[in-house]
Order: C-alpha cells, then sequence, then structure tokens
C-alpha cells in the first residue's frame, strides 16, 4: 500500500493500458481530493475513456496501481464492485434503460441491496418512493415518470441517467461528456447541476467543451496520448504553449 | 405494420414455397432423431496386419510360357503316380527339378489334398460341389467342367510327400522368373518360418538381382535364424538387427519366439528390438492421427470456410449453411446422373467433380443470394432472429431435398484418380482425402487472395467495417451484401462437392457439419480467416488423436466441452482481435 | 394478503420477512394472470373429477387425455423458455435437455417401480440392464425406487446442470449468439451421450415399459386423468411463480439486463447472478415439465435431447409472444395441436391448399392497389396462370412438374430483382397448377417439417412480437391513440399525466431556457 494514496479519494499512478501494442493510457497518474470537481480534457484518442475503465474495473490495467478512498486496490474489482464502492459512471451515450419507465429507472438505481435475491424479495417503502420523487423534481422528470425510457428525448436521457447516478448516493461521479447533444441551454443547466452535486460529492467529469469546462471553474487536467500533459487552472493550461500545440497545432 | 409492401412480400413468398411444397410429390417424412452419424466414415482397416495373398495368379503371358509340353508330361507323371506314394515323391522331386514355376499351383493343389486324377488320365484341381467334382485346370485354375465322383481319384499325400511338396515349392517359388511369386514366398517364410528352407534361402539369395526381393528374402533368412538356437550368435544377432530394420507388426511377430525363447544375448537383443520397433509403430500411429487429423481438419475447413465469411465477416448467423453444402452434395450427385444417363456426355464421367464444383458453386450460390435478399436483409442486427430464420429455413430446404429426391442415401462414384491410396512408411493415405486437402487449400488461398486484392474484397471489407461510410462512397451495400452472402454459400456448396467423395449424400449430411463448422469458426476467432484454418486443422487433429483412446462419439463429446470451456475463457476465440474496436 | 400495510423498520425481523415473502406471493397477481390460474385450476378439478361420465361436457376420451396432458408439459417447458428468453434476453437453445433430465429422473423412478413384472423377472434391475449383462445397479440409480428421491433429482438434476453450465457461462459475460450455440452444444454433446449404451440409461431405446406410479397403474384412465391435472397444476403453479418473479423488482432488473447488461453493472448489479437464478429456476421447471411427461407418453428417450427438439421449443414461444408469460403457453399448446393435426393423417384437397396463394395473390393486389392494380400483380398473374394451363397439354408425368417449376422459378425472380409482377406469375401458376387435380388429396403429414419450417421464417419475419404480443401492443396503441384524440379535443381535463402518448409520443425536444436556478438548489441538498 502506498503511502501517498492515504487521504486521496482516487489514486492513480502509473496506470498502462494498451490495445495490441497500442497505448491507450501511459503511466497516467491522477490525484482526487476528497470532494474535489476535476475536469478533464483532452483530443480524441487521448485516453479518457479508457480511464474511466480502468477505474471503474472495465479494462484491468497492465501495469501500474489505483486506489480509492486510500485503501481500495481498484485494480481487483469489477463493475459491480466499483459500483457498490460508491464511484458512479455516467456514458458519454446516454444509456437508461429502455423499457422501464422513467420511475422504474429510478427505482433500480436507488441505493439498496443489490442481491438477486433481496430484490426478489424487494417491497418499496415510503421513504423510497420520497426520494424517488425528490430526484423526479431535480431531474425534472416529474410530469414524464411513466414514460418508457426508449421514449425519452436524448437530452431527457442524459438528465435521467444523472438522476439514476444521484440515486446511487456514490462518493464519486465519473461523468462522461454530459452535455454531448444538448442544446446550449441544457447545457448551461447541466453545469449548474454538477456544480450543486460537487458540493458533497467528488466529480471527474470529460467534456470536450472549453466553454462549459471553464464555466465549471475547477483544476483542470489536460491528457494527451495516454497521459498527463498539463495539470491546473483553465487558465494555466489553456496558457500552456504544449497544450496550444496539441488543440491546436499539427 | 403487416400489411406493409416489403412484408407483404416476404409474406407471399413464404406463402408460395409453402403451397409449392404441397405441390412436390408425395415422400415419406424421414424421421427427425436417428442417432448422430459420426462425423466421418471409420478410417481404412489396418491393412499392414494381414499376410498378402500368396497365391499370385498368373497373367495370361505367364500362363502361355509356363504352360510347355516338358510340364504338361511331369504332371501327367504326378497323375499316374497317384495311390502310390514313392511314386508320387519322385514326380514332385522332377517337378522341382524341372523349376517350371508353372507347377507351383499343382504342388498347392496337391498339400491341399485337391489334386485328383480322372480316370481318363485328365489331371485336374476337384471342389466338392453339386453332384460330383467342379474341375479346374491345375496350371491356370480355369474351369473343365463338371465330374462325378466316382470318375476321378484324389492324389494322396502322406508326410514324406508333404516334405517333398514343401522343398520342391520352396525352390520353385523362390527362384521362379516371376518377381510376386519370390517376394510372396519371402513373406510366407518371415510369416512362417521353416528351418528346412535355410539353405534353398541361401541360394536364392545369392542367385537374385531385384534389391528389393532380396531384402525380403533376407528378412525371411533372419526370421528363421532369429529361431534357430543352434545357429551362431553373432548372425543371430545380426539377423535381429535386420528384423528389426523392417520396423513393423510382422517383424515384432518373426522377433517374439526370440525374444520369448531362451535367456540370453539374442533374446535380450530381440526384446529391445521388438520394443523398439513398437516404439517407432506409435510414433507412425501418432503419424497416421495426425494425417487423418488433417484430413478431417480439411473437410472442417471446407465446411466452415464459407461460414467464416457469413458468420465471420457479415456477423450474420446462418443455420442453414449446412443445407448449403448439402445441397452442393446434391448438385454432385445430379451432375453424375446427366453424365451417366446421357450417352453423348460419356466421356466425361472422370470430369464429373471437375464439372460440378462450378455447380455446386453456382447453385448453392443462388440459393445463397435468394436467403439473403428474401430473409435475412430484413434481420441484420438482430442475430436472434436471424438464427431462428435460418434454422426454420434449413429445416424447409432438408425437407424439400427429401421429397424431391427421397430420404435415402445417394451414391456419388469417385472418378478413377481419386481412387487408391498412397502408402508411405506406415502411413496409409487416401487418394480422396489427399484430394481435398489439396482443395480445401486452394478453396482457402484463393479466398484469401479474393478478399485482399479484388475490388470486390475491397468493397466487401469496406461495407463490414463501416456500412454506412461506404454506402456514402457510392459502394451499392445491398448488392455487395448479397455477393457476400452468396460467395460464403457458394463456397459451402464446393464443400459440399468434396464432402460427396468421403461421406453419405442424404438430406441430413448439413446438420452433421452444423455445430462442427460454427465450433471451428468460433474456436478460431470471429472475422479471422487464418484463424478458421488454425482452427479447423487443430480440432480435426484432437478429435482424431482422442478417438483412438476414447471413441469416436466420445472423443466427439470431449472436444464440444473442451470448446465450451474454451469459449468460456476466450468468448472471442483463439485470434480475437483486440482493442476499442469490438467493444461496440 | 399483509402487503396494504405500510412496513416500518420497528415490525419484528421475521414478520418483516413473512410479508416480503407474501409481498413476492401476491405481488404479479392482476386480473390477466388470475384468469389463466383460474382456467388452468378449473380444467385440473374438472378433468379428473368427469372421468367416469361420459357425458359430462369436461370428460376427454383416453387420447385425448394424455395429448392435451402432453401440451400442458409442453405449454410449461415454452414457458421456461419464455421466462428466460423474453425477461432475461438468453435464447436457450437447449432447454430440451433440461426437459429431458427431469423426464429421465422420472424414467428412472418408473423403472424401478416394474420390478419383477420386466421380460427377464429380475427384482432389481430394469431389463435393459440384464441386457446389456450388468451385475447390479449401478451407484446412480439407487434411491430411484423411492418417489421423493426422484421428485428432488427431477428438481436438482435440471437445476444443477444449469447452475454449472450458467455460472460458467454467465460469469465469463459469454452473451447473445454464442450463448445460443453454446446451449446447443450443451444439448448435442448430451444427446451423443445419451446414445451410449454404457451410460446407464437404456442407449437408444431409452427407458419404457413403464408399469406403477405411486401405486397406480399408468395406462388407467384415472391415472391419467390424474396426471393431466397434476400437469394442469405444475403449469399453474409455473405460471404464478413466473409471474411473481418478472414482476417483483427482480423482475425488473433482469429486463434492465436483457436491454442493457452493462449499464446494470455500473449500477452495482452482478447481472451474472440475476441471470443465473432466473436460468436455474427455468431449468427446474423444464425438469417438472419433463417428469410430467414421462409418464403420459410412457417413454423417454434420448431423442428428447435432439437439437431440434430444443429449438422447436423457440418457435413455440416465438409463435405465442416473447416477452410475454401467456404467449409461450398459447405458443406450446397451439403448435404442438397444429402439430398433432398435421402428422395425425390428416388429409386436404389440393382446392384448399390453392386457397393459399389465392390469398397471397389477393394480398398482393391489395398492397398494390395505389399504384396500379391491374397494370403489375394481376397481369403477372395471369401470365403464370396462362403459361402453366399450356403446360398441361403435355404429358402427364412432365406436366406434374411444369406449374410448381414455372412458380419455383417466378418465385427466385420475385426475390432478386423484386418484381411484383414476377411474384403474381408464381401465385398464378401455383393456383393453376394445384386446381388441376381439385379432388387430390394432400397428405398432410409430410409437409409438418415444412410448416414448422415456414413458421420460423413467418413468425421472425412477420410477427415478431407473437401472436399475443401484437394483440396486446394493438390495443395499447389503440388505447394511446383513443387518448391522444381526446387530448385534441380537450377532454382530458381529469389526466393526471400531462404526456397524451405514453408509448409512441413524441418526446418534445429541448426544455425551456428559463429555468429558475433555484430549482437546482434543492438537488445538492437532496443529494447529501
Amino acid at each position: 500500500m502506498n503511502d501517498r494514496a492515504r487521504e486521496t479519494l482516487l489514486y492513480l499512478d502509473g496506470v498502462t493500458v494498451s490495445f495490441d501494442g497500442f497505448r491507450a493510457l501511459n503511466s497516467l497518474s491522477l490525484i482526487l481530493q476528497p470532494g474535489e470537481m476535476r475536469a478533464i480534457i483532452g483530443p480524441n484518442g487521448a485516453g479518457k475513456t479508457t480511464m474511466m475503465d480502468v477505474i471503474t474495473g472495465k479494462t484491468k490495467p497492465d501495469a501500474g496501481e489505483i486506489y480509492f478512498n486510500g485503501e481500495v486496490d481498484l485494480t481487483r474489482l469489477d463493475e459491480s464492485e466499483t459500483a457498490r464502492l460508491g464511484i458512479g459512471r455516467k456514458f458519454q451515450r446516454p444509456t437508461v434503460f429502455e423499457s422501464h419507465t422513467v420511475r422504474d429507472n429510478l427505482e433500480l438505481a436507488i441505493a439498496a441491496n443489490r442481491g438477486a435475491f433481496a430484490t426478489l424479495f424487494y417491497r418499496s417503502s415510503k421513504a423510497v418512493e420520497d426520494r424517488i420523487d425528490e430526484l423526479l423534481g431535480i431531474i425534472r422528470l416529474g410530469s414524464k415518470q411513466t414514460v418508457l425510457g426508449a421514449n425519452l428525448s436524448h437530452g431527457q436521457k442524459q438528465w435521467l441517467e444523472i438522476g439514476m447516478l444521484l440515486a446511487q448516493e456514490p462518493k464519486l461521479l465519473l461523468v462522461d461528456e454530459p452535455a454531448a447533444g444538448m442544446t446550449d441551454a441544457e447545457t448551461e443547466e447541466t453545469g449548474i447541476l454538477l456544480k450543486e452535486i460537487a458540493k458533497t460529492k467528488s466529480v471527474v467529469v470529460v467534456e470536450h467543451d472549453m466553454k462549459f469546462v471553464r464555466e465549471l471553474e475547477v483544476k483542470v487536467t489536460v491528457l494527451h496520448e495516454g497521459s498527463v500533459l498539463s495539470e491546473g487552472t483553465f487558465d494555466h493550461v489553456s496558457a500552456d504553449p504544449r497544450v496550444i500545440e496539441v488543440y491546436l497545432g499539427r | 405494420m403487416i400489411l406493409s409492401p416489403r412484408f407483404v412480400r416476404l409474406w407471399l413468398a413464404l406463402a408460395a414455397a409453402l403451397a409449392l411444397s404441397f405441390l412436390s410429390a408425395a415422400a415419406p417424412a424421414r424421421a427427425q432423431d436417428e442417432p448422430p452419424v459420426p462425423v466421418e466414415a471409420a478410417p481404412p482397416a489396418e491393412a499392414a496386419e494381414e499376410i498378402p495373398d500368396d497365391e499370385p495368379a498368373f497373367s495370361a503371358e505367364e500362363l502361355e510360357a509356363f504352360t510347355d509340353t516338358a510340364l504338361l508330361s511331369l504332371i501327367a507323371d504326378l497323375g499316374a503316380a497317384a495311390g502310390d506314394f514313392a511314386a508320387t515323391t519322385a514326380a514332385v522331386n522332377a517337378l522341382a527339378a524341372d523349376g517350371n514355376p508353372g507347377a507351383v499351383p499343382v504342388l498347392q493343389a496337391l498339400d491341399a489334398a485337391s489334386l485328383y486324377v480322372s480316370d481318363d488320365g485328365v489331371v485336374f484341381r476337384g471342389e466338392r460341389g453339386g453332384a460330383g467334382l467342379r474341375m479346374f485346370d491345375p496350371i491356370g485354375g480355369d474351369s473343365l467342367g463338371e465330374i462325378a465322383t466316382a470318375d476321378a481319384t484324389l492324389i494322396a499325400v502322406n508326410n514324406p510327400v508333404r516334405r517333398a511338396i514343401r522343398t520342391a515349392m520352396g525352390s520353385l517359388t523362390l527362384l521362379s522368373p516371376v518377381r510376386a511369386m519370390r517376394i510372396a514366398a519371402a513373406a510366407e517364410l518371415l510369416a512362417r518360418p521353416d528351418p528346412a528352407s535355410l539353405a534353398m534361402l541361401d541360394d536364392a539369395i545369392a542367385a537374385e538381382t531385384d534389391a528389393a526381393v532380396r531384402t525380403a528374402m533376407a528378412e525371411a533368412r533372419a526370421a528363421i535364424l532369429v529361431r534357430n538356437t543352434s545357429a551362431d550368435e553373432a548372425e543371430r544377432l545380426a539377423a535381429v538387427e535386420i528384423l528389426v530394420a523392417r520396423g513393423d507388426q510382422r517383424g515384432i511377430n518373426a522377433l517374439r519366439p526370440a525374444a520369448e525363447g531362451d535367456p540370453g544375448p539374442v533374446a535380450d537383443a530381440a526384446a529391445a528390438g521388438i520394443e523398439r520397433i513398437q516404439s517407432a509403430l506409435r510414433l507412425w500411429g501418432i503419424g497416421q492421427n495426425v494425417v487423418y487429423g488433417i484430413s478431417l481438419g480439411s473437410v472442417l475447413l471446407l465446411a466452415a470456410i464459407g461460414l467464416a465469411i457469413t458468420f465471420g465477416v457479415m456477423g450474420v448467423i446462418n443455420m442453414a449453411h449446412g443445407e448449403m453444402v448439402m445441397i452442393g452434395a446434391y448438385t454432385t450427385f445430379v451432375v453424375q446422373e446427366i453424365i451417366r444417363t446421357t450417352p453423348a456426355l460419356a466421356g466425361l464421367s472422370d470430369w464429373s467433380l471437375a464439372i460440378a464444383i462450378p455447380a455446386a458453386f453456382l447453385v448453392s450460390g443462388a440459393v445463397g443470394i435468394g436467403i439473403e435478399r428474401g430473409i435475412i436483409r430484413w434481420l441484420y442486427g438482430r442475430p436472434l432472429e436471424t438464427l431462428l430464420a435460418t434454422f426454420g429455413l434449413s429445416l424447409f430446404l432438408q425437407q424439400a431435398v427429401r421429397t424431391i429426391f427421397g430420404p435415402t442415401n445417394k451414391l456419388v462414384g469417385n472418378p478413377s484418380w481419386m481412387s487408391g491410396s498412397l502408402e508411405i512408411g506406415q502411413l496409409t493415405i487416401t487418394y480422396s482425402r489427399l484430394w481435398i486437402v489439396v482443395f480445401a487449400a486452394i478453396v482457402f488461398i484463393a479466398l484469401i487472395v479474393l478478399l485482399r486484392r479484388s475490388a470486390f474484397g475491397l468493397q466487401m471489407r469496406a461495407v463490414t467495417q463501416n456500412r454506412r461510410m461506404a454506402s456514402a462512397m457510392g459502394i451499392r451495400t445491398p448488392w455487395v451484401d448479397a455477393m457476400t452472402f452468396g460467395l460464403g454459400s457458394g463456397i459451402a456448396g464446393m464443400a459440399g462437392v468434396a464432402l460427396s467423395q468421403i461421406d453419405n449424400v442424404s438430406p441430413n449430411l448439413g446438420t452433421t457439419y452444423i455445430v462442427d463448422s460454427f465450433m471451428v469458426v468460433v474456436f478460431g476467432g470471429v472475422g479471422n480467416l487464418w484463424g478458421t484454418l488454425v482452427g479447423a486443422m487443430s480440432l480435426g487433429i484432437v478429435n482424431k488423436m482422442i478417438e483412438p483412446y476414447a471413441g469416436a462419439v466420445l472423443g466427439k463429446i470431449v472436444v464440444l466441452v473442451f470448446i465450451i470451456l474454451f469459449i468460456q475463457r476466450r468468448p472471442r476465440g483463439l485470434f480475437a482481435l483486440r482493442g476499442r474496436a469490438i467493444e461496440a | 394478503m399483509s402487503d396494504t400495510t405500510a412496513e416500518s423498520a420497528s415490525t419484528p425481523p421475521l414478520r418483516r420477512a413473512g410479508a416480503a415473502v407474501g409481498h413476492f406471493i401476491v405481488g404479479g397477481l392482476d386480473w390477466k394472470a388470475l384468469l389463466v390460474i383460474g382456467v388452468l385450476l378449473a380444467a385440473a378439478i374438472a378433468v379428473p373429477a368427469s372421468v367416469n361420465s361420459p357425458d359430462s361436457l369436461f370428460h376427454l376420451s383416453d387420447n385425448t387425455t394424455i395429448l392435451v396432458g402432453k401440451y400442458l408439459c409442453y405449454a410449461l417447458l415454452a414457458l421456461s423458455v419464455g421466462l428466460i428468453w423474453g425477461y432475461g434476453g438468453i435464447l436457450s437453445l437447449g432447454h430440451g435437455a433440461f426437459f429431458a433430465l427431469g423426464g429421465y429422473a422420472m424414467g428412472m423412478y418408473l423403472m424401478r417401480q416394474i420390478g419383477t413384472r420386466g421380460v427377464y423377472g429380475h427384482p432389481v434391475l430394469p431389463d435393459f440392464m440384464v441386457f446389456l449383462q450388468y451385475q447390479e445397479l449401478p451407484w446412480f440409480w439407487w434411491g430411484f425406487d423411492q418417489f421423493w428421491f426422484a421428485a428432488i433429482w427431477i428438481l436438482l438434476g435440471p437445476g444443477l446442470l444449469a447452475f454449472a453450465f450458467g455460472w460458467f457461462a454467465f460469469r465469463s459475460r459469454v452473451t447473445g449468439v454464442y450463448l445460443s450455440i453454446i446451449t446447443q452444444a450443451l444439448t448435442y454433446a448430451l444427446w451423443l451421450a445419451f446414445f451410449r449404451n454404457d451410460m446407464g440409461f437404456g442407449g437408444n431405446n431409452g427407458l419404457t415399459g413403464f408399469k406403477d406410479i405411486l401405486g397406480a397403474n399408468v395406462q388407467a384412465p384415472t391415472t391419467r386423468a390424474i396426471l393431466f391435472s397434476a400437469s394442469a397444476i405444475a403449469l399453474a403453479i409455473g405460471y404464478w411463480v413466473c409471474r411473481s418473479v418478472v414482476s417483483s423488482k427482480y423482475g425488473k432488473v433482469l429486463v434492465a439486463v436483457r436491454d442493457a447488461e452493462s449499464r446494470t453493472r455500473f449500477l452495482g448489479y452482478r447481472p451474472d447472478r440475476y441471470k443465473l437464478f432466473v436460468f436455474t429456476l427455468s431449468a427446474c421447471l423444464a425438469g417438472v415439465a419433463g417428469a410430467l411427461y414421462v409418464p403420459q407418453t410412457g417413454i423417454i428417450n434420448p431423442s428428447e435431447f435432439s437439437p431440434l427438439k430444443s429449438i422447436e421449443v423457440v418457435v413455440w414461444v416465438a409463435v405465442g409472444g416473447r416477452g410475454t408469460l401467456v404467449g409461450p403457453i398459447l405458443g406450446g399448446i397451439a403448435v404442438n395441436a397444429l402439430k398433432s393435426w398435421f402428422t395425425g393423417g390428416s388429409t386436404l384437397p389440393h382446392w384448399i391448399v390453392a386457397v393459399v396463394p389465392a390469398v397471397a395473390l389477393l394480398v398482393l393486389v391489395l398492397a398494390r392497389w395505389k399504384d396500379g392494380l391491374v397494370r403489375t400483380p394481376l397481369i403477372g398473374g395471369a401470365i403464370g396462370a396462362a403459361i402453366a394451363a399450356l403446360a398441361f397439354v403435355l404429358p402427364d408425368n412432365i406436366a406434374q412438374w411444369w406449374g410448381a417449376g414455372i412458380a419455383a422459378i417466378a418465385v427466385l425472380a420475385w426475390l432478386i430483382t423484386t418484381s411484383p409482377q414476377a411474384g403474381g406469375a408464381a401465385m398464378g401458376a401455383l393456383i393453376v397448377a394445384l386446381l388441376r387435380n381439385p379432388e387430390t388429396a394432400v397428405q398432410l403429414s409430410t409437409y409438418w417439417t415444412f410448416v414448422l419450417g415456414g413458421l420460423f421464417v413467418a413468425v421472425t419475419l412477420l410477427l415478431p412480437r407473437g401472436i399475443v404480443g401484437t394483440i396486446s401492443y394493438g390495443w395499447n396503441v389503440l388505447r394511446a391513440r383513443r387518448a391522444s384524440i381526446d387530448a385534441q379535443e380537450g377532454r382530458d381535463a381529469d389526466l393526471t399525466d400531462p404526456e397524451p402518448l405514453p408509448i409512441d409520443g413524441p418526446a418534445p425536444e429541448g426544455r425551456p431556457a428559463a429555468t429558475p436556478v433555484g430549482g437546482v438548489a434543492p438537488a445538492g441538498e437532496g443529494a447529501r
């Protein structure tokens, strides 16, 4: 156990992943403090999604260590175990359960025993129903709670997915391009929502939209070819000549 | 939605096909549940175990050359001596001294107590049958009619006469001008060593000019020597070496009495020699299994390679793939029937397969295109539904073939250049299997070239990788889909031509191979032709390696279970594509 | 029962557990479920009750009892497949294996009951073992003289196999077609294995020649009626269990796994466990179906393992409607009834068969009505009919094939060129060919395989939801449409849901830009 990992929420050191010789992550190191919100940017193929994959246990790294909460080795866990630890993830393309209603989607996400037999004999309670109503209010789908997931618009699906993320009550949220495909107004609102969430939880946001990232007003990490290129405030990284070269050069 | 135009067409096609089937001549449906046929016909029985026939019949020329007046008069003397053992012995010795190999069958008949002389002095070989004796010419074996038992006398033999016959036979056969007879005599002595023949054998070896015959005689001599405990030890040890060098089951048989005899250096050497031969034979056995395995692997490759295109490249689960193979096999049958029944085409019978290969490709390919246009194109992206629809189709096609051709197996002939077998050391390879290996290799290489080098291959790869982009580039994607599917089905049809040579051509031919073909493709790695090659060969060889220990059925089960476990561990096969591309 | 009382943390755990189970048991019972269970139970009571009163409405003849009893077993098997396919997305092509294993467990019990009445009269060994010169009973036959022991194995045999298989398959994330193929390989391997005499299960001939079940003669009408009612009750219970499973939260997770497996994983569920449970449950149901099937048919042999049988089950489900539970039951009964009719020696005159292409032609004409009725299919039809009619001038043996040949060529041309004339020609030629000898009877048994194959294709292409699924979908669409008309006319004052179209309604894009920021504030608090 690495001493430096103590006191951190998420600790990545020297993480390397390669697919058939192509290095998606190249000795990536990243530290996230409890309660911190972090924006991650980088050009296509910089390894943003792969980074989320290794944190959630979807992909196993070839080398390097990852610790959650300073003590849990994430490289040994799979997706459902990391989710139970309190790592929530929102996908780039919104994925909700299309043949369930909005309400059922939230009910499935709400923190409860995930075991097969526990759900078999599960009974809803007043507290849970209230919590779902509350979440429906937050994501503003209260009027659509009986609509099937398949019949929601793209933006509504994004919001429902964020609502499901909240229902999980995670300690750390990994949000992949939350504003993709949204209208300007929706994007703005999403930013506000994320900032609210970040008051109580740690959040990692991966985003392409520079305007969106600037308005989050948080520390920014720039990834390039699988490792950290630059890190600091938005103004700091946007002034970094290497970042400029990666984004504008070539 | 049910009445939308595109569905109406399908609906109608189904109705038409259904009604069509009602029209066709009724044939009793065959039960679906007959026990499974093992994938391959049993390998040819091991011929090496048997002693070769030691009575080579004379050819017409030889017969003419041998049948001279001297021989005939000597045979007549033998007939005259009937009843008098001393005279008989003299007559036998006279035959031996004459040295005419034509006397061999006569002496054999005499030894077997089937040589008779008729009352009017004709010597013949008799067989009991009918009212009396059937007469055969003692030299050539031609039938000479029948005779009443009372009108003929058996030329009787006792032990001294038998000894004389042996000696005469030995000198006659070992010194015979007929090469086959000399080899047969040597083989006979190897199998049943007779110490009395030793001197004669030495003479024969000294006189022999043919190297192969001399080796055979030396081996026979060695077989006699190793048993002869009174012979010189060094010579016996050399004899052991000669027999070990022979390296087959008969060598072991010749050595065994020495190994089990009195303990001593010879017995030890013989025992060690048997051990060496046996381990060599085990190696040959493994080699033979590898050959069988490669042969089975080629069959699997042929059956699976079309699937590797439709399933591996297009991602279409075609459960009717086996039926494409079956249609190819029936096309072969039809082509041969047409050639056989049309007098004008009689000269083509050796070329029937060469005609059937393109014909099967076209027929199966056309059916494949029909299936793709009619059914599969509505189901892209819905693999489970495709699986069900094509399964139904396979039932349909099987029943259709059963209705048209009948449920029984059809006989498909082998052209002359595919019958017979090739022997290398202790290996036996039938030509039909050898040709299938060659054919599979040609098809495989041609396919690789087609995919890599042709414009169609390029379009095909483009469509499978990114359909929308390909379409935007002006590629007619529906046409490419149909042609690709047709190609895969056509190759299956060609596999059917090959299979018709080694398997029963029946409506169930396809079902025998479909599971194996899927296993090969899945095991090798979907979307990878080389993976299919390796998958087919390894499954074929593993299957044949297990078979001697576990039997055909159990071997198949073992392989199935192995593959199930393998898919669990590596769901994407041996040569999986890795990386981000497959996550989608 | 107690599901209306609000639960609180202060309730004793035992009572809470009881309430949870109660909730599970009654949770799935809506009026449709009660109807299904009611019909099945009524049949289960009425048929044995009227076994000795031939005039009763519910009196079934001996053969009909067996036949319908078999259909009920098949329906239970279809239900078990429908549960995992419709709700779990697991298309098993090897469920016949579980059915057969349950059947073999029952068969072993029935074999042991024969006792000395077998051909060889051996007190312990079944006939086939005596014949194969077994000296003593193999260990895996021990205990099967007891019904309770066999009953345990009816569940345990298929259950354990399914558990072991599923454990490996689901943990290594084998899904979709791959899973289907290896389930098929599973039953294929067992098929090969059970053909072997040295497996100790009777080899090719299987187990047969049963005499008694629980002391009653298996051939007696009363026993048959009771077996029938046992099948009906088993089906009712099976349906009830499935209903409870799919309407619990577990069922919702299962559907979620079916639709987006990786998403459920990121929510912390373990899809492999969920699938494993439902797969095992389904295998047990299939085992029970097999066990009830065997005493009614009087034989169990390796053909039940044949891959074709397993795939047939999938067609029953597809015909009835997957994604429903009533669908598989109806499909299992309907397809098998159809099969019995076809293979039972029925005949149809040619003129009735000719109705099939005639109707098809009619549909083709109707579908083309707008783009020129006379020019397209009808002209093709007339040409096809004319050629076929001309062909009959030829000698009989040739002419018999001409109509069919023309139709076949036209169908091929039609598939490839999509020209409606070709379609019409095919139909026309067929009609004429069939009507040439209108009274000739067609032996239907020959054509069952054609019909079965056609069903596979027809259902997947034309009726992907199945019969029940299509009806309920149509019903929902109709309701939604009515609601939308009502909403347009302003008659929706009492509707709480402002969205008029729960099924197909176009969802409005985006949302008003001017959402008050304050609306978000409670979110943070709520999320804690």
